[in-house]
C-alpha cells in the first residue's frame, strides 16, 4: 500500500521489540467478541490510476458551472480566482500543518490569520474580526448566540430578507438551545418593518444586506432602534464582494457582522468548505466565538503572533465556553486573504464594479422580456425577477439547454404559492454578454 | 509566569545579538506584515470593468476608503512563500500531535477535489445536473455506515465539534419526541473540552464521571450516577478509544447502563483511526458518533481547518437526522431532500448549515478510502497502533507511562513524573523537541494526568523515522535528568521565533494591524 511505509518484516520486528507476539495483542482492551475477524464488506485497495478513473467518471455526471451560461448565486458565488491562490494554498507548510498550538513554528499561519483578521475588520468597518468560522450560515448562528450572551436576553428577531437556510440554521439552534425567535415572513420587495418587531426582550435583530432577494437595506435606522431597546444589530451578508462597493455594516451601527467569505479565493465546491467571516466591536471581543490571532513579542523582543484570548474557548472553559467551536476554516481563510491581497482596495473596487455593471446589464435585458418584472429597487450583483409562471419548471427547462438560470425561490421556500413565480438571478464578472444573450433569449422562449 | 496548569506563558527575556543587517538568517527570512509593504494604489489582479451608464446601488454606495493594501503577483508569491517557510508541516517531518491524527495527505486527493465536476459545482444547481455529487456523498455515507456498523449517517456537519453538536441535537430531539425531560449529560473527566461545551450549549447540565486509576471509565460509576439521577440522564459522551489512548474495556457495559437508564450513548469519534476495520462502534452500543474526516480519512488540516464531521446514527436516532438527506431512488437516481415535508419517513431536528456539507472534504476522504480499501484501512489502523506502542516501548524506561497496565491504542500518553526534580517542565520538553526538528506532541492534555504528553505518530511514519524520534526523546529525557536545563529553558533556539509572550498577547490584545501613530514633527 503506497501510503504505508512498513514491510511485513518491519512489522514483525517492531512487534518483537514491543514484546508481543501478534498485532491483536495490542488490541487487548477490545472485548474479544467485538474484534472483527475478517475485512469490512468494502472493495479492496485501488491504484492511483483506478481511483482517478473512478472519481473522474463520477465528476463527469455533474454539470460544472463553466459548462454553460450560469446565473446562480443565492449564497454561493462564482468568481474568477487568480491561479496563484490555489498554488499558494497547496504549499505543504500551509496545507499539512495544524492549528498553531506551537507558535514558534507556526508563524506563517499566525501572521496570515492576523492579516486576515485585519482585512475582514477593515472590509466590514468593524473593530475586530476572528480567524474565521465554518461558513456564513453557522457564523450567523454563532452571532445570535453571542448577542444572547452580551445582552443576557434570549430572543432574536430575524428579517424576512435573510437567506432561508441561514434562517433555518438559526432556528434549529434556537429551538434546541431553547431560545426564542421571531421570524418575519419572506420579504422579496425589501419592504418589511422590522423595527416594529423589536421589543424590550429582543437580544438582536438579524438583517441581511444585500438580502437573499438582492435588496440593499439601510441598516442605520434598524441599528438605532435596536440600540434604543438595548438590543444588538447582527448584520449578515452572503456575498463578500459586495463590500467593495456597498456601504459596510460597521459604518451603519452594526454590533456583530457575519457573512460568507467564499466569494473571494474559494470555489463553489458544491457548498463547502467555505469560510465564515465574523466581526464585532472591541468591547464585545471577550464574548466572541472562534479563534483569534494576536500580536506579541518573543523572548528576544521580536514581533510575533500567537493564538490568544483562549480563555473564552472550550479547551480551557469546557462547559462555560463561549462556543463549542474548536477549528476555524484555516485554508479557506488563507485562500480568501491571498485573493484579497492580490486585489487590494483598487482591485476589490474594480471587481465589485464589474459585478454590479454585469448585473445591471442583465437586469435590463431581463426586464425587456414581456411579463418579466425586476422587483428590486436596488441591488449589487443579484436581484429577483417575477416570471409570468412558476419559476421551478422554467429553471428545469433551461437546465436542459445547459443554462443555469438562477434559483427558483420555491426551492428554499416551498409551500408559499406567493413566491412560486420568483427567480433570484446573479451575474458576477464571469457572466459574459454572449451568455446573457443566450439566457435572455432562452427565457423568453420558454415563457 | 505560570498559568493554572503550571504552564509558563511568559518567556524569560533573553538578550539577542544582531547577527545580520537584515535580521534574516539565510533561508529564515523575516517578512513584514502585508499592511507594512502593500499599497492601496496597486493591484495584483487585472479586471475589465465594462462601460455602463448609471447604477442600481441606490443610496448605498460605499463612502470611505476601506484600508486594503495590495501586492502585485510576484510580491504576493514572495510574501506567502516566506510565511509558509515559518510553518512546520507533516510534509516536513514527524508531527506527533496526539488526538489530532496528523497523517500523510495524499496529493491524489487534492487533484480529485479540484476536478471541475466537483470544484466548479453550485450547491443549488438543479438536481438533475448534480447527480454525480449526490452519488459521491451517498456512497461516502455508505462506506462510513459499513465502517462504523451504524444505521445511517448525517453528512452535513462542518467539523468535529459541529458533528458533536449535531449528534447531541439528535439526542435532544429524540428525548423530546419521547415526551421526556432529561437534562443531564455524563462526561468523563478525560473528555475533550468540546464535549462539555456542546452539552452546555444545548442547555444540558454536565455531570463529570471520574476516571479510574487506570485511566478508563468504570461501568459501575456510570450505573451509580444513573441511579443518582434516575430518569434524568439524556446521554453519556464518551470518547473511545479515550483521550489517554486506551480502549475503554467496559464500553459495552457502559452503553448498557446508559440505555437501561433511558439515555443515549454519544461516542466522540476523534480516535476512530485506532479501530478502523478492527471494531465497529455500532457493535459497542453507540447511538451517535461524529467522524473527523480530517483525522481518520486524511483530509488536510490546513493550518486549523476546514474539517468535516459527518455523524453516524443508530436506528433510534436516525429519523431525527438534520436536513438535507440524500436518498437513492429505485431508478438509480439520487434525490436531495431539503425539506421535512418532502419525505414522510423523516423527522429531522432542523438544519446544521446552509447547503449540504463539506463536499471538498468528501471527495478527498472518499479518494483516501478507495485507495486503501477494506484491506488498506485495516492495515492503516494496525500500523497506527503498532507505531504508538513502538514509541512507548522505546522510551518507557526513561519517560513515565501513567497507565502501563494497558497497551496504547494509536497514541501513547506520558506524564511529567520523569521530569520531577529536574526543573524542566512539559512545555520546556516540548520546546526542546522543536530545536531537534520535531513538532511537539500534544501537551497538557488530557487533563487527568499531570503535565501530559500525548504522542500520536500515525501509520504514516516509517520505522526509520520512529527510531530517530525515539532516540531523540531518549536523549532529551537523559539530558533533563543530567541537569542540562539550559537546553530546555532556552528552547526553542533555532526556530523562526523564540518563546512568545502569551500573557502580553492576552492582557493587551492587539488583534489587527493599525497604522502607526503619526510622529510629531521634531523641528517644531
Amino acid at each position: 500500500m503506497r501510503y504505508l511505509p512498513h514491510t511485513d518484516q518491519d512489522r514483525a520486528e517492531m512487534l518483537a521489540a514491543i514484546g508481543v507476539s501478534g498485532i491483536d495483542d495490542l488490541f487487548a482492551g477490545v472485548p474479544r467478541d467485538k474484534l472483527l475477524g475478517g475485512l469490512l464488506d468494502l472493495p479492496r485497495r485501488k491504484t492511483e490510476l483506478e481511483v482517478t478513473r473512478t472519481l473522474r467518471a463520477i465528476s463527469r455526471k455533474n454539470h460544472a458551472a463553466a459548462d454553460g451560461p450560469f446565473f446562480l448565486g443565492a449564497g454561493a458565488y462564482r468568481h474568477s480566482v487568480p491561479a496563484a491562490v490555489d498554488h499558494l494554498i497547496q504549499r505543504s507548510e500551509f496545507l499539512t500543518s495544524y492549528t498553531p498550538y506551537q507558535p514558534e513554528i507556526a508563524q506563517g499561519t499566525l501572521q496570515y490569520l492576523f492579516e486576515f483578521q485585519t482585512q475582514v475588520a477593515n472590509l466590514t468597518a468593524m473593530e475586530v474580526a476572528n480567524a474565521s468560522m465554518y461558513d456564513g450560515s453557522t457564523a450567523a448562528g454563532e452571532g445570535v448566540l453571542m448577542a444572547h450572551r452580551v445582552t443576557k436576553r434570549r430572543k432574536a428577531v430575524l428579517s424576512g430578507g435573510l437567506h432561508p437556510q441561514y434562517r433555518d440554521v438559526i432556528a434549529t439552534l434556537s429551538d434546541l438551545a431553547e431560545d426564542r425567535l421571531a421570524v418575519l415572513p419572506p420579504d422579496p420587495m425589501g419592504a418589511e418593518d422590522i423595527i416594529a418587531a423589536i421589543d424590550g426582550e429582543t437580544s438582536c435583530v438579524v438583517v441581511q444586506s444585500p438580502s437573499f432577494y438582492g435588496q440593499l437595506t439601510d441598516l442605520a435606522p434598524i441599528a438605532e432602534a435596536a440600540h434604543r431597546h438595548g438590543a444588538l444589530l447582527v448584520a449578515v451578508f452572503t456575498e463578500v464582494v459586495s463590500l467593495g462597493l456597498v456601504e459596510p455594516p460597521g459604518a451603519q451601527g452594526a454590533d456583530i457582522v457575519v457573512g460568507e467569505g467564499q466569494g473571494l479565493g474559494n470555489p463553489l465546491g458544491f457548498g463547502g468548505p467555505y469560510v465564515g467571516l465574523f466581526a464585532t466591536r472591541a468591547k464585545y471581543v471577550r464574548q466572541m466565538p472562534g479563534r483569534l490571532a494576536g500580536e506579541t513579542v518573543d523572548a528576544e523582543g521580536r514581533r510575533g503572533f500567537v493564538l490568544t484570548l483562549s480563555t473564552r474557548e472550550q479547551h480551557i472553559r469546557r462547559d462555560k465556553a463561549t462556543s463549542n467551536i474548536c477549528t476555524n476554516s484555516g485554508l479557506c481563510a488563507l485562500a480568501f486573504t491571498i485573493h484579497m491581497t492580490l486585489l487590494g482596495e483598487l482591485g476589490l473596487r474594480r471587481l465589485a464594479e464589474a459585478n454590479h455593471v454585469r448585473a445591471c446589464r442583465l437586469a435590463e435585458a431581463l426586464a425587456g422580456i414581456p411579463a418579466v418584472e425586476v422587483l428590486n429597487g436596488s441591488f449589487f450583483n443579484e436581484f429577483t425577477v417575477r416570471l409570468p409562471r412558476a419559476a421551478a419548471p422554467v429553471v428545469d427547462a433551461l437546465a436542459k439547454e445547459g443554462i443555469v438560470a438562477g434559483l427558483p425561490v420555491s426551492r428554499l421556500e416551498p409551500g408559499r404559492p406567493e413566491l412560486a413565480d420568483l427567480l433570484v438571478v446573479a451575474a458576477t464578472e464571469t457572466a459574459i454578454d454572449e451568455d446573457m444573450a443566450r439566457f435572455t433569449e432562452a427565457l423568453e422562449a420558454v415563457l | 509566569m505560570l498559568n493554572r496548569d503550571d504552564r509558563p506563558t511568559r518567556p524569560e527575556p533573553a538578550t539577542r545579538r544582531r547577527e545580520t543587517f537584515t535580521g534574516n538568517r539565510a533561508l529564515q527570512l523575516e517578512e513584514p506584515l502585508l499592511f507594512e509593504v502593500g499599497r492601496t494604489d496597486v493591484t495584483g489582479v487585472d479586471i475589465d470593468v465594462p462601460e455602463h451608464a448609471g447604477d442600481r446601488l441606490g443610496r448605498h454606495r460605499r463612502k470611505a476608503p476601506i484600508g486594503l493594501p495590495a501586492l502585485s503577483e510576484p510580491e504576493a508569491l514572495r510574501h506567502y512563500v516566506r510565511l509558509s517557510q515559518k510553518n512546520y508541516a507533516i510534509d516536513s517531518g514527524l508531527y506527533p500531535l496526539g488526538s489530532c491524527t496528523m497523517k500523510h495527505n495524499p496529493r491524489l486527493n487534492e487533484a480529485a477535489a479540484r476536478l471541475p465536476g466537483f470544484a466548479d459545482l453550485h450547491p443549488l444547481a438543479p438536481q438533475a445536473t448534480v447527480q454525480g455529487a449526490l452519488e459521491l456523498i451517498h456512497e461516502l455515507g455508505r462506506w462510513l455506515i459499513e465502517i462504523t456498523g451504524m444505521h445511517s449517517v448525517a453528512m452535513s456537519p462542518k467539523a468535529g465539534a459541529h458533528g458533536e453538536l449535531c449528534g447531541m441535537m439528535a439526542i435532544k430531539a429524540a428525548v423530546r419526541a419521547r415526551g421526556e425531560d432529561r437534562t443531564i449529560v455524563l462526561v468523563p473527566e478525560s473528555a475533550h473540552g468540546t464535549n462539555p461545551a456542546t452539552a452546555a450549549l444545548l442547555g444540558f447540565t454536565v455531570v463529570a464521571v471520574p476516571a479510574r486509576e487506570d485511566g478508563t471509565v468504570a461501568a459501575a460509576e456510570v450505573r451509580r450516577l444513573a441511579g443518582e439521577h434516575e430518569g434524568r440522564i439524556a446521554a453519556i459522551m464518551l470518547t473511545n478509544p479515550n483521550t489517554c489512548g486506551l480502549f475503554e474495556p467496559e464500553v459495552c457495559e457502559i452503553a448498557a447502563a446508559v440505555h437501561a437508564a433511558g439515555g443515549y450513548f454519544y461516542c466522540d469519534g476523534a480516535n476512530l483511526n485506532a479501530i478502523l476495520g478492527k471494531v465497529k462502534p455500532g457493535a459497542l452500543g453507540v447511538d451517535a458518533m461524529h467522524i473527523n474526516l480530517h483525522k481518520t480519512f486524511s483530509t488536510p488540516h490546513g493550518g486549523g481547518g476546514p474539517g468535516a464531521g459527518p455523524v453516524v446514527l443508530s436506528e433510534a436516532l436516525a429519523p431525527h437526522a438534520p436536513l438535507p438527506a440524500i436518498l437513492r431512488g429505485t431508478d438509480g437516481g439520487y434525490r436531495l431532500v431539503e425539506h421535512a415535508e418532502d419525505e414522510a419517513a423523516l423527522a429531522p431536528f432542523g438544519r446544521m448549515t446552509a447547503f449540504h456539507g463539506q463536499m471538498g472534504m468528501f471527495v478527498r476522504a472518499y479518494a483516501w478510502m478507495l485507495s486503501h480499501g477494506a484491506d488498506g484501512m485495516r492495515q492503516a489502523a494496525e500500523d497506527a497502533v503498532l507505531n504508538a506502542n513502538y514509541v512507548r516501548a522505546g522510551v518507557q524506561d526513561l519517560m513515565s507511562v501513567p497507565y502501563p497496565a494497558h497497551p496504547a491504542m494509536h497514541e501513547a500518553l506520558f506524564d511529567d513524573g520523569f521530569l520531577d526534580g529536574t526543573g524542566v517542565t512539559t512545555l520546556d520538553f516540548a520546546k526542546a523537541m522543536i530545536d531537534e526538528g520535531f513538532h511537539p506532541m500534544t501537551v497538557y492534555f488530557p487533563l487527568v494526568v499531570h503535565g501530559a504528553m500525548l504522542v500520536e505518530p500515525t501509520e504514516s511514519e516509517s520505522r526509520a523515522s520512529l527510531d530517530v524520534f525515539v532516540a531523540t526523546l531518549r536523549d532529551l529525557a537523559m539530558a533533563a535528568k543530567r541537569g542540562q536545563t539550559e537546553r530546555f529553558k532556552d528552547a526553542p533556539r533555532f526556530a523562526p521565533r523564540r518563546r512568545l509572550d502569551e500573557t502580553r498577547a492576552a492582557r493587551q490584545p492587539v488583534l489587527k494591524w493599525s497604522p502607526p501613530e503619526p510622529i510629531e514633527d521634531a523641528a517644531e
